[in-house]
């Protein structure tokens, strides 16, 4: 994993950007022999690992990394909204109804026809919604592996049922059966919700994992680890896994889109997270309901769950640029 | 081809059935449909007596569920649980309305997402194709609702703003529409916001799988052969790029089918049109079993047989692609 190798960028002592006197008879020199001038000067070469380069071009991905930070903003107002919101989640001031969006008081997000802050709960929104979005997608990617790793590397009989079980809950509509789910089922608690999210979405990781598990067990290095006397369970979790972890995480970022969109439209429709849970999709739902003349009601949860939404598909480009340099995407 | 038609015929009608039937016992294994009727006051029992009868609800499962297969099949999918609306009549109706509204949507979206697609590749980088690709990643962030709700909002403003009601935000069409031409202008009108959401949110979709799939041709060899020998630049684009491109957006379209009635779903819950995806939500709200089966099997066929036609006119559209 962290085999390490040298960068042929020369890692100055003085920090930060240091000059680039290495102009020779007006000639730049390149990489190479420039590493190998301070090899022989004795300047130090500092080791990358993998992951340095990685997170060296992901760093690079200007959007990316704007998004980390928006998000981080955003996951952090949820996760201290008790202690950050200017009022109670339930609180009702009957003396501030139906408040267009305005700066007194600091009801910024406006008021419903409770007088309840709508900034407020908006931030215990983000808190419910994000935690379901990264159970699901931990619960989903943990399924997917688990199953797709199982077929790809097993194959025959068993790789053979588990995708025709995969194709089955792929030819279901989504949506659908989502919903059919939370009404037998029983959601309304986070928790619940996200079980039912994550037990529909693992089936994009499990494919993606069984390809690569499919051409990585004919590598030589599993042939080795098996020569060795490596048992199944040894190869495919010191051997295989660790190869696939790029796509698995670039995939459970989409899976945390795509959690969060399909959350909002369950809670939505009032088959998702319900009161007292606060999540955004239930909020548009009761701000729908007190009428669309009080339009930031529906416009702000509604905006917060597009820019989070955003803010993981950039980073999910930038993962992907990161970990796969091979293949990389056609450039938006 | 012929017998990869037909191997994927047979193995698609074992996936039907095996769906079905996991479908049907999780719905029967997690509750009594008729609890809520049990547990009001005065109702009457015999009528209870008399559903259970009906429905078989005392028997095993699999044998509710060779019951309910025998009533799909021989008798158009039965009746709702109280016995008192066939249900096949009512399917009908909201699934006309609904392909009203998914084709005229769908096709539109294709027509854009290829338009904007080619003009992207063909001028990579420049201002429009940034502004298409900024325009799919928004469209493709928006839960499908809000933007219903958004363009909802804007009607309601113009109209307290003005006093002009421009597109209706309910229903398919008005308390008397008329017949013939009135009616379905009426008709139109009343589709227009819900298609124009759907169409953004395939759009989105599309444009950029268009735009790929034509970058990827116009740097293929075969097109630089055609520049060499001299073609003019259209007739390069339109008949030995374009044409190739095409392909992989045939095959999306045809698998994109399930989400589309997602979405479906949800347009139609928020402008409250009598469709498929109004009619699915209102039978799991009065918690009746037997619309929701006889809905989800029949949109799950479809979905098989697009599958299908999609893997056919891959194969049809481009010879290099083998059945064995």
């Amino acid at each position: 994993m962290t085999d390490p190798m040298y960068d042929r960028n020369v890692m100055q002592h003085s920090s930060g950007s240091a000059p680039q006197p290495a102009m020779a008879g007006g000639m730049p020199i390149g990489d190479t022999s420039q590493a190998e001038l301070a090899y022989e000067a004795g300047v130090e070469l500092k080791a990358r690992s993998q992951w340095a380069y990685v997170r060296m071009r992901f760093f690079r991905h200007k959007l990316a990394v704007a998004s980390v930070i928006v998000l981080l903003l955003i996951a952090l107002v949820g996760l201290f909204a008790p202690q950050l919101a200017p009022y109670g989640y339930d609180e009702i001031n009957l003396e501030a109804i139906a408040m267009s969006p305005t700066l007194d008081g600091w009801h910024i997000f406006g008021t419903d026809q409770l007088g309840r802050d709508y900034l407020t709960r908006v931030m215990f929104g983000i808190r419910t919604s994000l935690w379901v979005a990264v159970m699901v997608a931990l619960l989903a990617t943990l399924i997917g592996t688990a199953i797709g790793a199982v077929a790809g590397y097993f194959g025959g009989q068993i790789d053979n049922l588990l995708m025709r079980f995969t194709d089955l809950i792929l030819t279901l509509p989504g949506l659908a059966v989502l919903l059919t789910a939370s009404v037998y089922f029983g959601a309304g608690s986070p928790f619940k919700t996200g079980l039912i999210l994550a037990f529909l979405l693992w089936t994009a990781v499990a494919r993606i994992v069984r390809g690569l598990f499919l051409s990585l067990r004919e590598k030589e290095f599993v042939e080795a680890a098996k020569a060795s006397g490596a048992g199944d369970m040894r190869i495919i979790m010191r051997h295989i896994l660790p190869n696939c972890v790029g796509p698995i995480v670039v995939f459970m970022t989409l899976v945390v889109a795509v959690a969060i969109l399909l959350e909002a439209a369950l809670s939505f429709l009032g088959f998702g997270i319900q009161p007292p849970n606060a999540a955004l999709g239930s909020l548009i739902d009761d701000g729908q309901e007190q009428g669309l003349e009080t339009w930031w009601l529906v416009t702000f949860p509604g905006l917060v769950i597009m820019l989070i939404a955003l803010c993981i598909n950039f980073i999910g480009d930038g993962l992907r640029d990161a970990l796969d340099p091979t293949q990389r995407r056609i450039r938006a | 081809m012929l017998t990869y038609v037909v191997r994927r015929l047979i193995y698609s009608v074992i996936v039907l059935f095996v769906a079905s039937f996991l479908v049907f016992s999780f719905v029967s294994i997690s509750g009594d449909p008729l609890a809520a009727l049990r547990v009001t006051p005065n109702y009457d029992p015999n009528v209870i007596k008399r559903i259970e009868e009906q429905k078989n609800l005392n028997d095993p499962i699999p044998v509710r569920y060779v019951y309910w297969l025998r009533d799909a099949v021989t008798n158009q999918f039965g009746t709702t649980l109280l016995g008192d609306r066939p249900i096949l009549p009512d399917l009908w109706r909201v699934m006309k309305n609904t392909m009203q509204l998914v084709f005229v949507a769908e096709l539109l979206a294709i027509l854009v997402a290829v338009v904007i697609g080619v003009f992207s590749a063909l001028r990579q980088y420049s201002v429009f194709d940034y502004s298409a690709t900024a325009f799919s990643f928004l469209g493709l962030a928006m839960p499908v609702f809000w933007l219903a709700l958004m363009l909802q909002v804007l009607v309601v403003q113009i109209y307290e703003s003005t006093g002009t009601r421009i597109f209706p935000i309910t229903s398919l069409s008005d308390v008397d529409p008329g017949t013939g031409v009135s009616f379905w202008l009426d008709r139109a009108h009343h589709l227009i916001l819900p298609i124009i959401v759907l169409m953004i949110a395939q759009v989105s979709v599309y444009s950029r799988y268009m735009r790929a799939s034509m970058l990827e041709v116009i740097n293929s060899d075969y097109v630089r052969t055609a520049r060499a020998k001299g073609l003019e630049e259209r007739r390069v684009t339109l008949k030995h790029a374009f044409r190739n491109a095409l392909i992989p957006l045939v095959t999306l379209v045809a698998l994109s089918f399930g989400g589309l009635l997602g979405g479906a779903i949800v347009t139609e819950t928020v402008f409250s049109l009598d469709g498929m995806g109004l009619y699915f939500v209102n039978a799991l709200l009065s918690n009746d079993p037997y619309p929701v089966m006889a809905w989800l099997l029949i949109v799950a066929t479809m979905i098989v047989i697009f599958n299908l036609v999609a893997d056919i006119a891959y194969g049809l559209l481009d010879p290099r692609v083998r059945y064995d």
